[in-house]
């Protein structure tokens, strides 16, 4: 394969799988800013997206209305975490809400689990799949999953109405108020509980939009099939300097195209072209860098994380602790 | 046009105000003062609505206040223009104006009372797009004071709005202040520097840990040898 062409296809894959990153990392970010909250049951929006989304279209119901339905539904299961379980215990130390997020976590598992069994499906399910979103586009000899084109794009364009959101309107100025002193936005007259809602319906809405995206790459779901992309949509936000918006998207992207690196770089003595580097260097590449330490991905990419939180512990746009108003 | 009756507010063991009344009328400039973590500033949070009083009421314009969120209390037009600034850092000046007028619906008043706001403080317009963290001290005690005057307050209280400042720059701020209450603004201010506020003040409270101990027209209380002695040093 042409080395120029493995590299083009190589980057749809890093910007489609960091879009979907982005997407729900900002969901964390938004949440943290606001109310110093990891919630980890985010990941669990995106599964019960994906659950929303199969149910649906298993009632041979059309795409459009199974969006619909994937996007109220989440954005309702969102709304209504914050105001049964973290609402109330508002003000408690981290920790404490932190447990809850988790407790929030199993429950909307188990939930699932229960879901499935009373409907007789099985476990893992089966994604069905979308027409408009398999197969490949091909350009010359340029194979690329119609999914990740359309990860990227709608991650684009979601991301950037986001940032028209925070930094034109009233609510997202106000957001972006609460986030960074929340007594001083209560005080402006900002309702801080419209605006808390407001950041946990958007952040349910792209964790959704991200969980019908990677059902469908993975063709099958499980209850417990959040866990990896909160983990990785953690990690982003920490690599981006966790609670910004922007330092979200910017490590959602770095994390996509570093796991991609990752997996691309081992097995590159295989593909480069004959003669673009000396038959030496060539066997070197082969021995030292084997398609084989593609399984070891994850290992570097938490060594990276390290290593940024070793010399920039506030991430990239990373940025120094508020002071609080009593 | 405010009355606090009682007020009892507690952190958690630690009593802060052991049932302080007061009362501020219409168009008139009222200070609180007194020494450090003598319950000046816990009394405006709670005015303010960012605590709860434990006992007593607070009512304005015979409503009871004690149970409302910040926002309605913002709403109803007090604005409370806090302790150490509590600017938005990462947001520009305007911006943290525009936030002052959250609530109002009126776009083209808004613009209007922006200009005003530069007006008053003409070193804002020049700033109007830099970050509010990135101004001077007595920059961003005047962007704190703009930005409580945006919601358009019949009453506003101001938490320390000399907090270290050069003296120019708090002859300029409290300049601004006598400009305000000229224009009819009813003010409650809360102020370290004994001397400064009772000038400008109409009427006087004295607080000590949690209590009022003296209260009176500002004039009399300056000449009230227990406050030459303790708060004047004279």
């Amino acid at each position: 394969m042409n080395l120029v062409f493995y590299t083009v296809q190589q980057l749809v894959n890093a910007l489609s799988i960091g879009s979907l990153y982005a997407l729900m990392a900002v969901g964390l970010a938004m949440v943290f800013s606001i109310l110093r909250l990891i919630n980890f049951a985010h990941g669990d929006l995106i599964m019960i997206a994906a659950y929303f989304a199969a149910f649906a279209l298993l009632a041979k119901l059309p795409l459009g209305v199974t969006i619909v339905l994937m996007l109220s539904g989440t954005i309702l299961a969102g709304l209504l975490m914050e105001r049964v379980a973290y609402r109330p215990i508002r003000g408690a130390p981290d920790v404490a809400a932190l447990l809850t997020s988790f407790a929030v976590g199993q429950i909307l598992q188990n939930g699932t689990l229960l879901v499935t069994r009373l409907l007789q499906k099985p476990n893992p399910l089966a994604f069905p799949v979308i027409g408009a979103l398999s197969g490949v586009f091909t350009f010359g000899s340029i194979t690329i999953p119609r999914v990740n084109v359309v990860s990227l794009l709608l991650g684009i364009v979601l991301l950037v109405l986001l940032s028209l959101f925070v930094t034109r309107t009233n609510l997202g100025l106000s957001m972006r108020a609460a986030a960074e002193d929340l007594p001083a936005a209560q005080l402006m007259g900002i309702d801080i509980n419209r605006v808390i809602a407001t950041a946990f319906a958007i952040g349910s809405g792209l964790a959704a939009v991200a969980g019908l995206l990677f059902a469908v790459q993975a063709g099958q779901l499980t209850p417990y099939m959040g866990f990896t992309p909160v983990l990785k949509a953690f990690i982003a936000a920490v690599i981006g300097g966790f609670g910004s918006i922007s330092g979200a998207i910017v490590g959602g992207y770095a994390l996509g195209g570093l796991e991609v690196l990752l997996t691309a770089i081992p097995g590159i003595g295989d593909i480069l072209p004959p003669g673009l580097v000396s038959p030496r260097m060539q066997e070197l590449l082969k021995q030292w860098l084997p398609s084989s330490l593609t399984s070891y991905r994850d290992a570097f990419v938490f060594l990276v994380l390290i290593l940024v939180l070793l010399f920039r512990p506030n991430g990239i746009l990373g940025r120094r602790e508020r002071e609080e108003l009593g | 046009m405010l009355e606090l009756r009682e007020v009892e507010v507690s952190y958690g063991n630690i009593r802060a105000l052991k049932g302080i009344s007061l009362r501020v009328a219409e168009g008139e400039l009222v200070t609180l003062i007194g020494a450090n973590g003598a319950g000046k500033s816990t009394t405006l949070k709670t005015i303010s609505g960012l605590l709860r009083p434990k006992s007593g009421t607070l009512s304005y314009r015979g409503q009871p206040l004690g149970s409302l969120p910040p926002h309605k209390i913002v709403a109803l037009g007090i604005s409370h223009c806090p302790e150490g600034r509590h600017l938005f850092g990462r947001l520009t000046v305007t911006e943290n104006l525009r936030l002052g007028a959250v609530q109002r619906p009126d776009h083209e008043e808004v613009r209007r009372d922006i200009d005003y706001v530069y007006k008053l403080f003409p070193v804002l317009k020049e700033r109007n797009e830099q970050l509010a963290g990135t101004l001077s001290g007595g920059e961003q005690q005047m962007l704190a004071i703009g930005r409580a005057l945006m919601s358009r307050p019949q009453l506003l209280l101001l938490d320390e709005p000399s907090l270290g400042l050069a003296p120019l720059l708090v002859s300029a701020i409290f300049d601004t202040i006598r400009q305000l209450k000229r224009e009819g603004a009813t003010i409650l201010l809360v102020e370290q520097n004994a001397r400064l506020a009772l000038d400008i003040a109409d009427r006087a409270y004295v607080m000590e840990t949690g209590r009022v101990t003296l209260q009176g027209p500002a004039m009399e209380l300056k000449h009230n040898p227990q406050v030459e002695h303790t708060y004047l040093g004279t």
